[in-house]
C-alpha cells in the first residue's frame, strides 16, 4: 500500500499537525518507505494466532475505590501556557 | 579526568565508607568534569546546587552512620524522567519550560537510596532515534573517536546523553529507557554496560511515555556490578503503574559473581546478518568461547520470526506513540502557538513543537490506526508479536538459560552520516535489540572489544522474564574476559 500527498495531509489533519506542501511531499516519501518496509509482515502466517495484549501475563491491578489524590489544582495549571486562576485558557470553542 | 570520576559505584561506596573522600568532594569532581565536557553536549541541564545539597546530606548521613544503599553516588538522569521542579522535556521543544510538580518512581527510588542528581541528560526527542541526532538540544557527541580521526561520531540513541556521560566519566552511572534498544545500542556504541530489565520490573510512572507496551527503564554503568547495584534501587513494585510487576526485587549484586558454570547459552542463527563487520562476528565467536571456558554449554538455536520483529515494531511503536503524544496540545503544558480557532492552535503548536522524526512516527501511527487499516497493520503486528514471543518461550522451554547475540550490527557511525539515508536505514540499528522489547524480556549489552578502527563493539545477553540475575552473571563473565574500555579524554581542555 502506498500513500499520496492528499492522504498524508488527511492523516496529518487527524494527527493535528499542520504540514506545508513541501513537508507533505517529504513525509509522503518517508511514509511510503516505512509502509513498504512493514509490508513483509504479510509473509507471516498468522492464522489462529492471538494478538498480543500483554508481554508479561499479569492480572490488572485493582485498588479500593477511594480518593487517593486531589486538591492540587494549582499544581495542575502551573505549567499551562495560558491559565486564569485554576482554569486552562483556550481559544473560543463555541460561537 | 580526575581520579574520583574514574571510580566505579562499588569503589565509591567503599571510599565514602572508609572516609577516603567526602560525597561533596566527589560531586565537585563530577561537576568540574561536566564543565570541561560541554563539547559532548551530554547534559541538557546541570543541577549543581541540588547536587551539592544532596551530597552534603549524604556526608551527614555517613557521619551519623545512617548510610543508604546508593549514598553519595552522583548520577545523571535521562530527560525522559520527571524530576520535581527540574527541566523535563524529553528533549523536545513541545514541552517547552515544563517543570514537573512530581518525581518519577524510578528517580524517587534512587534519591530515597541516597543518590545525588547531577543533571538531566540529552536524548533523542521523545526517545525516538538511534543516534541522538533528533534532540531539540542538538546531537550528543560520542566520547570515542576512530583511531587517527577527529570526526565526530554519534553515541547511539535514544539514551545517547546517558551513554556518553557514563563513558566520559561525567557521572558514576545514569538512567536510561529502552523501547527498541535505546539503552543497549548506545551502551554498545560507547563501550559501557546497558541493562534493559523485564517489562514491568521498573515502574513507568513519571516517565514521559513513548510506546507504553514496550518502554522500560534501566541503568547504564561502567561495570556489570555497578549496573546491578543501580537496578536494585531503580526497580520496585509500584501501585501507581498497573503494569509494574508485584515481585520482590532481588539483590542483583549478589548474582554478579556467581558465574555461568552449568548454564546453557543459545546462539540464534538468525542474528547473523549481511554487512556485519568481521570484528563483530569475531567478537561474537570470542563471547561464545569465554562463556564456554567458564563452564557454560553453548547450543545453536533458532528464533525463526526474528526478521519480522523490526517491521512489527514500526507498526506497534508509532501506533502507541501517536496515541501517547496526543496529549501535547498546547493547553496543559509546554509550547503553545496561536491559531484562528482551537484546531488551528493544536495544529500550529504540534507542527512547531515536534521534530521531523516524531512527526514521521506520529503520522505512521495515525495512519495504521485509522479506519480500515487497523486489522491489516496493528492487529497483524500484534499477532506477529505473539509469534516472536513464542520463539523465545520455545527456546527457553528447551533448557536454554540465556541467549548470546551481537548488540548492534555495526560500531558507532559519524554524526550526520545517515542524514540522507531512508529512515529504515537508521531503524536497522535496532535489529538485534528490538526483539527483546517485543517479547518483554530482559537484555544486557556488555562491551566485548574494539574494532580495527578502535571503536567499541558489544555483545547482548537475552534472558527469561525476571531472570536479570543470570544476565548479570553472564555479563560479568564476559567483562572478566574482555576487560573494560575507556576513551581518550580528548574533550577535556
Amino acid at each position: 500500500m502506498s500513500v499520496d500527498k492528499d492522504t498524508v495531509k488527511r492523516v496529518a489533519r487527524l494527527a493535528r499537525i499542520a504540514v506545508s506542501d513541501e513537508e507533505a511531499e517529504a513525509l509522503r516519501g518517508d511514509l511510503n518507505a516505512i509502509l513498504g518496509f512493514v509490508e513483509q509482515l504479510n509473509e507471516v502466517d498468522v492464522t489462529g494466532v492471538e494478538p498480543m495484549t500483554a508481554v508479561v501475563p499479569m492480572k490488572m491491578k485493582q485498588r479500593d475505590d477511594v480518593v487517593t489524590d486531589g486538591g492540587i489544582a494549582d499544581d495542575i495549571v502551573v505549567n499551562a501556557p495560558a491559565a486564569e486562576g485554576t482554569l486552562f485558557q483556550v481559544p473560543k470553542v463555541i460561537e | 579526568m580526575s581520579d574520583l570520576t574514574a571510580l566505579t559505584i562499588a569503589e565509591i561506596r567503599d571510599g565514602l565508607a572508609g572516609g577516603k573522600f567526602s560525597a561533596v568532594e566527589l560531586t565537585r569532581a563530577f561537576l568540574t568534569a561536566m564543565d570541561k565536557a560541554r563539547a559532548l553536549n551530554a547534559y541538557i541541564v546541570e543541577t549543581p546546587e541540588k547536587a551539592l545539597a544532596m551530597a552534603a546530606e549524604s556526608d551527614r548521613r555517613i557521619a551519623a552512620g545512617t548510610t543508604r544503599r546508593l549514598e553519595g553516588v552522583p548520577l545523571g538522569i535521562k530527560d525522559l524522567f520527571c524530576t520535581e521542579g527540574v527541566h523535563t522535556q524529553a528533549a523536545s521543544h513541545i514541552l517547552d519550560a515544563f517543570k514537573p510538580t512530581y518525581e518519577s518512581t524510578v528517580t524517587a527510588n534512587l534519591w530515597a537510596d541516597g543518590a545525588v542528581m547531577l543533571g538531566k541528560l540529552n536524548m533523542d526527542e521523545f526517545a525516538m532515534g538511534s543516534s541522538n541526532e533528533t534532540s531539540y538540544y542538538g546531537p550528543v557527541i560520542n566520547p570515542w573517536r576512530s583511531l587517527g580521526s577527529n570526526a565526530a561520531l554519534v553515541p547511539g540513541g535514544s539514551s545517547g546523553g546517558s551513554a556518553a556521560a557514563v563513558a566520559a566519566h561525567l557521572c558514576a552511572g545514569a538512567t536510561g529507557t529502552d523501547t527498541g534498544g535505546s539503552i543497549r545500542q548506545p551502551a554498545a556504541f560507547t563501550g559501557i554496560i546497558g541493562m534493559k530489565p523485564t517489562y514491568g520490573r521498573c515502574s513507568r510512572w513519571g516517565i514521559v511515555a513513548f510506546a507504553s507496551s514496550l518502554d522500560q527503564a534501566g541503568p547504564l554503568a561502567r561495570t556489570v556490578r555497578d549496573a546491578a547495584i543501580l537496578l536494585r534501587s531503580m526497580a520496585s513494585a509500584d501501585p501507581k503503574d498497573t503494569t509494574s510487576a508485584e515481585l520482590p526485587v532481588p539483590d542483583y549484586e549478589a548474582a554478579v559473581g556467581r558465574g555461568v558454570k552449568g548454564l546453557t547459552i543459545g546462539i540464534p542463527k538468525e542474528y547473523r546478518v549481511d554487512g556485519m563487520p568481521p570484528e563483530a562476528e569475531a567478537l561474537w565467536e570470542a563471547g561464545k568461547g569465554w562463556l564456554a571456558a567458564a563452564g557454560a554449554r553453548i547450543v545453536d538455536i533458532s528464533l525463526p520470526h526474528t526478521k519480522y520483529a523490526l517491521p512489527a515494531y514500526y507498526i506497534v511503536a508509532p501506533a502507541e506513540a501517536s496515541s501517547n503524544l496526543a496529549r501535547y496540545d498546547g493547553v496543559r503544558y509546554g509550547l503553545r502557538l496561536p491559531g484562528d480557532d482551537v484546531i488551528a492552535m493544536y495544529e500550529n503548536t504540534r507542527s512547531a513543537g515536534f521534530g521531523k522524526e516524531v512527526k514521521r512516527r506520529v503520522l505512521v501511527g495515525t495512519y495504521v490506526l485509522s479506519a480500515g487499516y487497523y486489522d491489516a497493520y496493528y492487529l497483524r503486528a500484534q499477532k506477529v508479536r505473539t509469534l516472536i514471543k513464542r520463539d523465545f518461550e520455545t527456546v527457553f522451554a528447551s533448557g536454554v538459560d540465556a541467549i548470546l547475540t551481537p548488540a548492534t550490527p555495526t560500531a558507532a557511525f559519524g554524526v550526520e552520516a545517515m542524514a540522507l539515508a531512508s529512515p529504515i536505514e537508521m531503524y536497522l540499528n535496532d535489529v538485534f535489540t528490538v526483539t527483546v522489547n517485543m517479547a518483554g524480556l530482559p537484555g544486557i549489552a556488555v562491551p566485548a572489544g574494539l574494532t580495527g578502527d578502535g571503536l567499541p563493539v558489544g555483545l547482548q545477553l537475552i534472558g527469561k522474564p525476571f531472570d536479570e540475575e543470570t544476565l548479570f552473571a553472564g555479563a560479568q563473565t564476559i567483562e572478566d574476559a574482555a576487560g573494560r574500555f575507556s576513551p581518550e579524554p580528548w574533550w577535556s581542555p
